[in-house]
């Protein structure tokens, strides 16, 4: 994490961009009121909303009532966290590059090399269009197959958005308990696929390539451009998310209003063994980010499914998806892209059986 | 005239890193050739993780998200 703060070592640093004093302090100031301004807004949420549903003209608790009032509420409270966890992750995510997590995995051992890589992956900042670069940029550099799978899993299925909104809508309980078991799929399905020695399933071009690793230099980043940083992930990463946001809680809201607790909870509840297996295979092909499933996991845990069950098809939603193996294919041959599929859902279910064991 | 390569597969913001590296260039009225590099294992071979990749004359100087305007004059205007 220090090394983001090194002096640039290398020969061509960029020339370094003069800032006024007052200049520099302006931004700090803004971000901090902005923060201030947010927290008044965020505890104001809940009796506006109030507010804002008892003045529909629908009748009171009916089914409309209630998924309008879900609706409501959670539409400003999610994109509120979700703009704050954002912004915050964008400024921590300044401090890490995918260039240098590969310098830091390349060589490591399998083992250990899996648990930094899932724990980087959370970290290091990467898009769902970077995917085959950085898989070949991992490869060709010499990081482990299993620990670049390791990275490969755990980047999708746990990161910020995820675990601010679970903490934010469900409670830290809940979001702890993803985090932990959302690393433990990302270690043990990629040290499987390392143990299995599948090299040579990967598509002939990629196992040819040997790549050096590019050494840039990064100018020494200020406390402002973090700030810049956070706010263009905020730019990006909202542009990208809110629809799908929208469209998560209007979910939510249906499930919330319309869908009987007790069908809801005898299907996904835990007394039957095949409720996870068929959460995970109903989510594998279904595509969305985490932000859009969070509002239908608050939903569903609201109407007494089984929490291991509801987080495996959280996992397998965000985790696999059919855009995401189409671009891996490039890369993967079919057998080791199956193989991939398959391990990482035998994980996740699991994960669902043990969380359901648990917590019953 | 420099040589400037955009890295990407050509996705929405390897198009827009491309537009600012020429805009840059005509502000600064520095002459420039882009070329886009969409081959995976080029791109690759560049050494970088992350796209959109910025490489001018030879030297990869950009990887990962878009570039800042200022460190773009930087680049092109470094003998």
């Amino acid at each position: 994490m220090t090394a983001a703060t090194t002096p640039p070592a290398v020969c061509c640093a960029p020339a370094a961009r003069p800032a006024a004093p007052a200049e520099t302090r302006r931004p700090l100031v803004l971000a901090v009121l902005a923060v201030a301004v947010w927290c008044i807004i965020y505890w104001q949420l809940e009796p506006f909303s109030t507010w804002a549903v008892a003045q529909l003209p629908v009748a009171p608790g009916s089914h409309l009532k209630e998924a309008l009032a879900f609706f409501i509420f959670d539409t400003p409270k999610v994109l509120m966290l979700l703009g704050l966890v954002v912004f915050l992750m964008g400024v921590v995510r300044s401090f890490f590059s995918p260039e240098r997590t590969r310098a830091f995995l390349a060589g490591r051992h399998e083992g250990l090399g899996n648990v930094a890589a899932a724990g980087l992956g959370i970290l290091t900042p990467f898009c769902s269009c970077s995917a085959v670069p950085l898989f070949v940029g991992f490869v060709s550099a010499g990081v482990p197959l299993g620990v670049t799978f390791s990275f490969l899993i755990a980047s999708p299925m746990i990161n910020e958005v995820a675990l601010g909104l679970l903490f934010g809508l469900v409670g830290w309980q809940v979001a702890a308990t993803y985090l932990a078991f959302g690393l433990s799929v990302a270690i043990v399905a990629g040290w499987v696929i390392g143990q299995l020695r599948l090299e040579g399933w990967l598509e002939a071009w990629v196992r040819d390539l040997r790549s050096s690793t590019v050494d840039l230099a990064s100018r020494h980043l200020s406390a402002v451009d973090r700030i810049e940083a956070g706010l263009e992930a905020l730019r990006d990463i909202f542009g990208r998310v809110w629809l799908w946001i929208i469209l998560g809680i209007a979910a939510g809201a249906f499930i919330h209003g319309y869908v009987p607790a007790a069908l809801l909870g005898q299907i996904m509840g835990s007394d039957h063994w095949w409720s996870v297996p068929a959460a995970v295979l109903i989510g594998v092909p279904i595509y969305s980010n985490a932000a859009g499933i969070i509002p239908v996991v608050e939903a569903l845990l609201g109407k007494g499914a089984a929490l291991g069950t509801v987080l495996a098809f959280m996992m397998a939603v965000t985790a696999l998806s059919a855009p995401e193996m189409i671009i891996l294919r490039k890369v993967l041959s079919p057998r080791l892209l199956a193989v991939f599929v398959a391990i990482v859902t035998i994980g996740i279910v699991a994960v669902g059986y043990l969380l359901n064991a648990l917590f019953a | 005239m420099k040589d400037v390569k955009v890295l990407g597969p050509g996705c929405k913001r390897c198009v827009a890193t491309a537009a600012m590296v020429q805009a840059e260039a005509d502000r600064l009225g520095i002459p420039v050739t882009i070329e886009k590099v969409t081959d995976y294992a080029a791109i690759a071979g560049y050494g970088i993780a992350a796209t959109p990749g910025i490489v001018v004359d030879g030297r990869v100087v950009h990887a990962g998200g878009l570039p800042k305007a200022a460190d773009l004059a930087g680049w092109l205007s470094a003998a």
